[in-house]
């Protein structure tokens, strides 16, 4: 029995569904992503089990309790806004004390789990200061402690990193993690970003139009991506049509100019049509050999801890990346070879 | 965010509602009543349905006359404003940081003052042996006579009007993007062009939102007329004094300001038509 | 200043001029030592007076007056706001059939004139035996004010931040709890600055009250709107500089609380 449950959960707004059919197990602990792109229904879930919105159907579980028609503030989860919505008038330590107190806890116990709570999101110096005199990482933490503080049995956390810059965002997202392992709640953040999502989420659910489309551990998630939209959103990757061809003694898949491509069809039927997807850190640069791919290199780009290639090959423009080992780069306009392990490539659906 | 049943909003504007309606709505249509009364000069008013009110004031001309010069008054103190106040508001949205605060409280501030107090300093300024015939006399002018004429009505009714301008027209230049100036300027446009292609179009409502407001309150405008304009020369708002605390024609006066009400509204709708039509259609609602 | 040519400088000069003129005469008339209004001059001390200010406190139905402006004006402040608060709250937050026909009356005497509503509102006193009665007189000013409570009330809902409701909501707090500790307090300065421009507008207010007064419950404008068509003397000015400097205080005041420009123009 999983410790949070969405079940058939889905939110129309007439005959518009913002989610549909939504189903979620989450277990105790766990820190899960919501990830995809804007529109795809990822806030909806959120907004649904912290009971901003109502479900149009479905149900809602937490610990064995029913969720789905409670109001919010009678549902005790700890909620990290987007913009934080930390309270202007008040001082970092009353922000912090405020679910506390909605809890009636004694003044002393109070002080002494916001001090505690503080010191875990290193603001400790901070609690006579207002919201408008701190930064937004700070506010940030700010959000967090004031969510955390009151022992939530679920932590939402809404785009948390996207009001920050680049660098911040990369330090924030660590320290996001060592907070949750450190209290061990159990964790849903709504993202866009993919990396994001791949580098703290135990488990990430990617979303399109309204619909959860996969579920998975980012490692899985990332290589073996179940349609095209994912292996595209999730990662870069390099796409090729084609058409499966089983024979008794091998399969393949056909491509564009009659390539074969040595492929597992999996599930896929023969003559079915597919895209044959190959992320750009699987190719490599190799010599003449058999049955490797030749090709000359239109533009490359450095992007410091590595190189991306795009090489102008007879199976169409591949993205080729290669760490910066600190061998010498290949040039613009070179001839080259591709090659890749034989396992690497992935099947999914063919382009509408 | 959904509190507790349907009720809710009406009960909230139930107090305020309720003294309207007492205080506006039910005071307005007895007076509509009252323009239909007859009066009587030794009774006082009567029952009874009669247009004798109507027919006076539209038949009269004594009431053209005042009307007219009610309406000419406001129209030219209108005038005056939109050629001092939308300058002066652009000039404003061009100063630098302190400045532009001070000086906009400096344009604005009088209108916490009493018209009262205002139209009193005008009087000092403007009569036989005050200031401004004082520096007239020094430069040769010789003195005129201002108080008591349109002239200091006028004058008057432009220093209380022109931050009604000067706020609408400073609300749209607020909104305009000064690098759309900039692209224009790039674009090889004079200061002269930018000012009539680009600023010009995007601050009209406010002009016409300023005119408006500045219209409706000159044309029943009281204290003013009645200080600076002495008692032969009647406005709409003197008129209607007149009429209901020295005459005790009620009817008559309730006509008259009946009348003066109407008008305003026409000048609203008006307002509102010209804006939902074709303004908007081309800048989009704002 | 940037880019100001010299044209549009003297203009402005001429503007600023224009706008501070009356208001400068009356508080330099205010100090002649004459019996008649002229202008003190001079750098010595005798050459200016108090004698007028002296003259306006002594002044009994000038004085009587003043007291009636400042219990109307603020107890109508105070109810304007208390009416304006849930008022604002409905038109500002809810969805419901004849909102905008109510925001549209409860602005109306922006727009209707105060001459009209003085007229209007005699009659209904006259009906009523109300022409004596400071409660009648001060429910007409709570209309007349209400316009001004309701937009800076309505402007301070709109400018909160949701968000911190439904994170007070979802740590527990009551409705009522989020009402109380967050929202009423983030709206206080929209209140205060409200009640403030209510009260000077009340204070200030002639043109209807001209009507509906009566020899008791008279006000300070009105008292010298009478003076002043009847006997012009130096004390007039007196006491318009006594007004021209309670302003100057109250618009500190409000520009420290609120923002006086903010305030005066409006969140369009």
């Amino acid at each position: 029995m999983s410790f949070l449950t969405l079940e058939g959960v889905s939110k129309y707004y007439g005959d518009f569904g913002a989610l549909v059919d939504m189903n979620l197990a989450v277990e105790r602990g766990e820190f899960i992503s919501l990830l995809g792109p804007s529109g795809c229904g990822k806030t909806t879930t959120l907004q649904a089990i912290a009971g901003l919105i109502a479900v149009t159907r479905g149900r809602i579980t937490l610990d064995g309790r029913e969720l789905t028609r409670l109001p919010v503030n009678q549902r005790g989860l700890g909620i990290v806004f987007q913009s934080y919505a930390l309270f202007p008038h008040m001082t970092v330590a009353e922000n912090v004390s405020f679910g506390l107190e909605m809890r009636r806890m004694p003044k002393h116990e109070r002080d002494t789990a916001i001090q505690q709570m503080l010191k875990l999101v290193h603001l400790d110096g901070h609690a006579a200061r207002y919201p408008r005199e701190l930064s937004g990482g700070q506010r940030q933490r700010v959000a967090i402690a004031r969510a955390l503080v009151i022992s939530p049995p679920v932590l939402l956390l809404d785009e948390p990193l996207s009001n920050l810059d680049a660098k911040l965002r990369e330090e924030m997202q660590f320290e996001l993690r060592r907070i949750q392992r450190k209290v061990g709640t159990t964790t849903i953040m709504v993202t866009h970003d993919q990396a994001e999502a791949l580098s703290i989420s135990d488990r990430v659910v990617v979303m399109e139009a309204g619909r959860a489309t996969q579920i998975d551990a980012p490692h899985r998630l990332y290589e073996h991506p179940k349609s095209r939209f994912i292996s595209s959103f999730v990662g870069k990757t390099n796409l090729l049509p084609g058409r499966v061809v089983r024979a008794a003694a091998r399969s393949a898949v056909e491509l564009a100019h009659g390539q074969q491509l040595d492929v597992d069809p999996g599930d896929f039927a023969d003559g079915a049509n597919v895209t044959v997807c190959l992320r750009p850190e699987k190719l490599f640069f190799t010599d003449a050999i058999d049955g490797a791919l030749a090709g000359r290199v239109e533009e490359r780009f450095f992007l410091g801890s590595q190189w991306l290639y795009r090489v102008l090959t007879p199976l169409g423009e591949l993205e080729v990346s290669c760490p910066n080992d600190g061998s010498s780069p290949v040039e613009e306009h070179a001839d080259v070879h591709l090659a890749w392990a034989n396992d690497v490539a992935r099947l999914v659906e063919a382009s509408a | 965010m959904k509190i507790a049943g349907r009720g809710v909003p009406f009960a909230l504007s139930a107090p305020a509602l309720a003294l309207f309606a007492l205080m506006v709505l039910l005071p307005l249509a007895m007076t509509t009543l009252l323009s239909f009364q007859q009066y009587d000069q030794e009774r006082g008013v009567q029952s009874g349905f009669t247009l004798a009110s109507y027919a006076l004031v539209l038949g009269d001309s004594y009431y053209y006359e005042i009307f007219f010069r009610t309406g000419w008054v406001a129209a030219l103190t209108t005038l005056l404003c939109v050629l001092i106040g939308a300058p002066e508001a652009y000039i404003l949205s061009r100063m630098g940081r302190p400045w532009r605060s001070i000086f906009l409280l400096v344009i604005l501030a009088p209108l916490l003052v009493s018209v009262v107090v205002r139209a009193f300093g005008w009087s000092l300024l403007l009569g036989p042996n005050g200031l401004v015939n004082q520096l007239f006399e020094a430069i040769g002018i010789g003195r005129l006579k201002m108080l008591y004429t349109p002239t200091a009505v006028i004058v008057a009714l432009v220093h209380v009007m022109l931050p009604f301008m000067v706020i609408p027209v400073w609300t749209s230049l607020q909104k305009l993007d000064p690098m759309v100036e900039s692209a224009a300027l790039s674009l090889n446009a004079s200061p002269w062009t930018v000012m009539r292609r680009i600023v010009l179009p995007q601050i009209t409502p406010g002009l016409l939102s300023g005119s408006l407001i500045v219209f409706g309150l000159s044309a029943s405008a009281l204290a003013i007329p009645g200080l600076l304009g002495g008692r032969r020369l009647k406005m709409v708002a003197t008129l209607i004094y007149d009429e209901y605390l020295h005459e005790l024609n009620w009817p008559l006066g309730a006509t008259i300001a009946l009348a003066l009400l109407v008008i305003n509204l026409a000048i609203m709708l008006s307002y509102n038509a010209v804006l939902e039509g074709s303004y908007a259609k081309r800048m989009g609602r704002s | 200043m940037k880019r100001t040519g010299p044209l549009a400088l003297v203009f402005h000069t001429l503007v600023t001029i224009f706008m501070l003129a009356p208001l400068a005469i009356v508080c330099l008339v205010a100090f002649t030592p004459e019996n008649t209004l002229s202008i003190p001059w001079g750098l010595s001390a005798d050459a200016y007076s108090l004698r007028w200010f002296k003259a306006a406190f002594e002044h009994s139905d000038l004085m009587q007056s003043f007291w009636n402006s400042l219990g109307v004006a603020f107890f109508a402040a105070t109810v304007s706001v208390a009416l304006a608060i849930p008022a604002g709250i409905a038109i500002a937050r809810h969805e419901f059939p004849g909102r905008q026909a109510l925001n549209g009356l409860l602005l109306s005497p922006l727009i209707v004139p105060h001459l009209v509503l003085g007229v209007a509102m005699l009659r209904l006193f006259a009906l009523l035996g109300a022409r004596g009665s400071s409660l009648w007189l001060t429910l007409a000013h709570v209309v007349i004010v209400t316009p001004y409570a309701l937009r800076l009330v309505v402007a301070a809902l709109s400018g909160l931040d949701r968000s911190a409701e439904q994170a007070a909501l979802s740590l527990g707090a009551s409705h009522a709890t989020v009402f109380r500790r967050i929202t009423l307090p983030l709206m206080l300065p929209g209140i205060t600055g409200g009640w403030m421009l209510a009260f000077i507008n009340s204070f200030d207010e002639v043109t209807m009250s001209i009507f509906i007064t009566s020899p008791q419950t008279v006000t300070l404008p009105v008292r010298m709107y009478m003076i002043a068509t009847e006997s012009i003397d130096p004390m007039m000015a007196a006491v318009s500089a006594l007004i021209v400097a309670a302003t100057a205080i109250a618009m500190i005041v409000l520009d420290r609380l609120y923002g006086l420009d903010k305030i005066l123009v409006g969140q369009h």
